[in-house]
């Protein structure tokens, strides 16, 4: 083989083409893009991309399950807020990766996914290890490719890139038949994309940001509600600007939680079916709603027909079929949220709403979250709180999904974007500790954490072996509660206490799992215990699994039952009023 | 109500299985569905007729709209437009009922393109009225076969793709 320079800017603006097999040039393309790693697993339909692999300078992380590649490429885009490469074998390999795409499909993350498949004399033939994985993925995808002809290699991973962090982001899958990619070409990384068909708008329209100036400056119940595309868009300042500017309170959604300090005193913490008493007051009683990048999703409205009935309601978001998809937007603005925002913010006139901020600052006082601690129990929200301390407040936490989700949304106080990460649209059990993993290896020097419930964890705890061989220092808190906690919990509120296949007492013992894999761990079962073992994990040069049992039967409040209303609210005070 | 949406795309496999998906996905049935290339072979048109409400219809078409291969979305219901099918319809006829199958066909302005003894083939081009009532002239002779190309649809007036005079609504 002819031995290829990697470099930067090999075939980079009018540079001559270099000649090189199509594997060759898959890993050039992704160096153009400036891409520093690759989370992979190896198969037949790619061992000649893995032979590339072999002596090429960039970075592959091992995995031990491709769902798990794909979490960690979901966690290192949302912890970088760059785009992920993320690599699996044809037929089972990418078969494996669906939950993964499906997961950054619901909450907008750029990854892009890449497949290999039988050669494409063979495809359609149910040839062994073939899946029509393009098929598969057409409906949790941005966009996808069958590459079929190799000299389309870097076109299409140009326009992959572009597409998956552009506009509103989201998951692109490349599918590389075998013959593709051994096949030689003349390599040119193209400067420019051009699709027709493919022209987000950013600009919000001035009339209309004219409008919804106006509308803020008369409201008098004034909210702001901030979604995961604040995130995206990196509109934290243009936020804390608006909302500091107009004195507006601001509610958060699971994916926005880190936008706006939850210290703040405009903060409402997070609105919805496990949001604050005061977020999901104000929401109800506001007469002017400003979603921001959010997507009025059930879990935040509950019924959609007595969701926020007062308010009037400005939607910006920079995807047009967002907009009064859910809810009808009196004041629709596509665009993206940081420029609209900054448009907006020198037409907003300074104010304060008083008796509304007196208001909501009665219910934060009055209905403020909390929980009541139990004599020899180690209570969950607890064990948040003290991370959060051993931390300092700013470690990036992944949440896997169930209570310890809730909880960890709820009293870890996140005070900058990208350092709550979670599956927030899908709810994709077993998200939680790769996403770290890849959080991890995406900023080093950063603190991270993997809260995970002892269900969650047990859906890619295989993954302990990618932390050990690259010493990647994620920390793993189990949540123990020896249940599916949260289904333990509707089955106890909705179905008489019917424990229905949801208690896990037969769970394997975790310290001993963790040293199986050659990772440090540790039992927590007694609350003197907790901040000293959490300090041990935190100060430990590599990664940490903690064993924590906590009590059995709690529950995340206050709670919104699904499809209802505000109205129906209960735990209010922390616990079911009896 | 019946909605008519006149959808623009890059000629690529795979781009009448996304189209397609977005209409499936809520479970709404496509009645008729017309493809074929424009005057840029790069690009086809397909002219969807879906029986659903308004509210629907914009949901689906700005998903579609949000499709990479996808260049425009035009509802065409609320426009004034011009629409056609062509439809083949195999019709018994005996030497008895010969003579009245043909009357209908010329007020109708439509051909026969197959005679057998004991059936006709008749070909109209048409709207939608025009299409229903043939059909419905027809039937009780017994149709043994019909085959529709689906509507195929443009809308009225100086109005182009390219051009910009009397641009209709377009949908996001
Ligand atoms: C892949 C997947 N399967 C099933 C579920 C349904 N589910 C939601 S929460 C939950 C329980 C999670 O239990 P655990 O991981 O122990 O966390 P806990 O709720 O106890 O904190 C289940 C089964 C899911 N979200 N994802």
């Amino acid at each position: 083989m002819a031995a290829v320079e990697w470099s930067k800017s090999v075939g980079k603006d009018s540079a001559k083409p270099v000649r090189m097999r199509a594997g060759e040039a898959f890993v050039q393309a992704l160096k153009d893009e400036g891409v520093e790693v690759i989370f992979g697993y190896p198969g037949g339909a790619v061992l000649p991309i893995y032979d590339i692999l072999y002596s090429a300078d960039i970075k592959h992380v091992l995995v031990r399950h491709e769902q798990g590649a794909a979490f960690m490429a979901e966690g290192y885009a949302r912890a970088t807020g760059r785009p992920a490469v993320c690599l699996a074998t044809s037929g089972p390999g990418a078969t494996n990766l669906v939950t993964g795409i499906a997961n950054a499909y619901m909450d907008s993350i750029p990854v892009v996914f890449f497949t290999g498949n039988v050669a494409t004399a063979a495809i359609g033939s149910d040839a062994f290890q073939e899946a029509d994985i393009t098929g598969i993925t057409l409906p949790i995808t941005k966009h996808n490719y069958l590459v079929k002809d190799a000299r389309d290699l870097p076109r299409v991973i140009r326009e992959a890139f572009h597409i998956a962090s552009s506009g509103r982001p989201g998951p692109v899958l490349i599918d590389l038949p075998k013959d593709v990619t051994v096949a030689e070409i003349d390599y040119v990384y193209p400067e420019r994309v051009d699709i027709p068909g493919y022209k987000p708008t950013y600009r919000g329209n001035m009339r209309q940001i004219l409008e919804a100036a106006h509308a803020i400056n008369l409201a008098e119940r004034p909210v702001l509600y901030v979604g995961g595309g604040a995130v995206h868009s990196g509109a934290h300042e243009e936020v804390r600007a608006l909302a500091e500017k107009a004195n507006l309170p601001v509610a958060m959604t699971l994916m926005g939680l880190g936008v706006f300090p939850a210290d703040h005193p405009l903060s409402l913490g997070m609105l919805g079916m496990h949001g604050t008493v005061a977020a999901n007051w104000a929401v109800d009683r506001c007469d002017l709603l400003i979603a921001c990048g959010a997507r009025f999703d059930d879990r935040v409205t509950g019924d959609l027909s007595k969701f926020a009935p007062h308010a009037k309601v400005i939607h910006i978001d920079i995807d047009p079929a967002e907009i009064s998809k859910n809810v009808v937007a009196d004041i629709p603005i596509v665009g993206d949220l940081k420029l609209v925002l900054q448009d907006l913010i020198e037409k907003v006139q300074p104010k304060r709403p008083e008796a509304w901020l007196k208001q909501i600052d009665e219910w934060k006082k009055e209905y403020p979250l909390r929980y009541y601690p139990r004599d020899g129990e180690i209570m969950p929200q607890r064990v948040i709180e003290a991370i959060y301390e051993v931390t300092g407040g700013d470690a990036i936490c992944t949440a896997d999904v169930g209570q310890h989700q809730m909880w960890l949304a709820q009293y870890y106080g996140f005070k900058q974007p990208r350092s709550h990460i979670s599956s927030g649209g899908l709810g994709a059990m077993g998200f939680g500790f790769p996403a770290a993993i890849g959080a991890a290896v995406g900023c080093p020097g950063r603190q991270v954490w993997s809260i995970t419930g002892d269900g969650g964890f047990q859906m890619n705890l295989q993954e302990l072996a990618t932390v050990k061989s690259y010493n990647i220092p994620v920390k793993v808190a189990i949540i123990n509660n020896s249940f599916l906690g949260m289904v333990r919990q509707w089955q106890e509120l909705f179905f008489d206490r019917h424990y229905s296949h949801s208690d896990l007492h037969t769970n394997p013992d975790f310290v001993k799992i963790a040293e199986a894999y050659g990772v440090r761990g540790l039992r927590v079962t007694k609350e003197e215990e907790l901040a000293p073992a959490l300090e041990e994990a935190a100060r430990h040069d590599g990664p940490f699994v903690l064993d924590i049992h906590v009590a059995r039967e709690e529950n995340v409040f206050p709670m919104i039952p699904s499809g209802k209303s505000v109205a129906d609210m209960v735990g209010l005070k922390g616990r079911l009023e009896s | 109500m019946k909605h008519i949406l006149s959808i623009l795309v890059q000629n690529r496999p795979g781009v009448l299985a996304r189209v397609a998906g977005l209409f499936s996905r809520r479970g709404y049935n496509i009645e008729s569905i017309a493809v074929g290339t424009t005057e840029d072979p790069d690009v086809s048109r397909m002219i969807i007729v879906v029986d659903a409400e308004e509210r629907i219809v914009e949901l689906i078409a700005k998903n579609v709209h949000k499709l990479i291969d996808v260049l425009k979305v035009q509802n065409l219901t609320h426009e004034s437009y011009i629409d056609r099918e062509l439809v083949l319809i195999k019709v018994n006829a005996t030497p008895r009922t010969r003579s009245e199958i043909m009357q209908i066909v010329s007020i109708f302005r439509a051909h026969i393109v197959d005679v057998s003894d004991q059936s006709l083939v008749v070909e109209v081009t048409g709207d939608e009225g025009k299409i229903d009532a043939i059909v419905s002239l027809l039937r009780p002779f017994g149709i043994k076969e019909m085959v529709r190309t689906g509507r195929v649809a443009m809308a009225r007036g100086a109005w182009s793709d390219e051009g910009q005079q009397q641009r209709p609504r377009v949908i996001a």
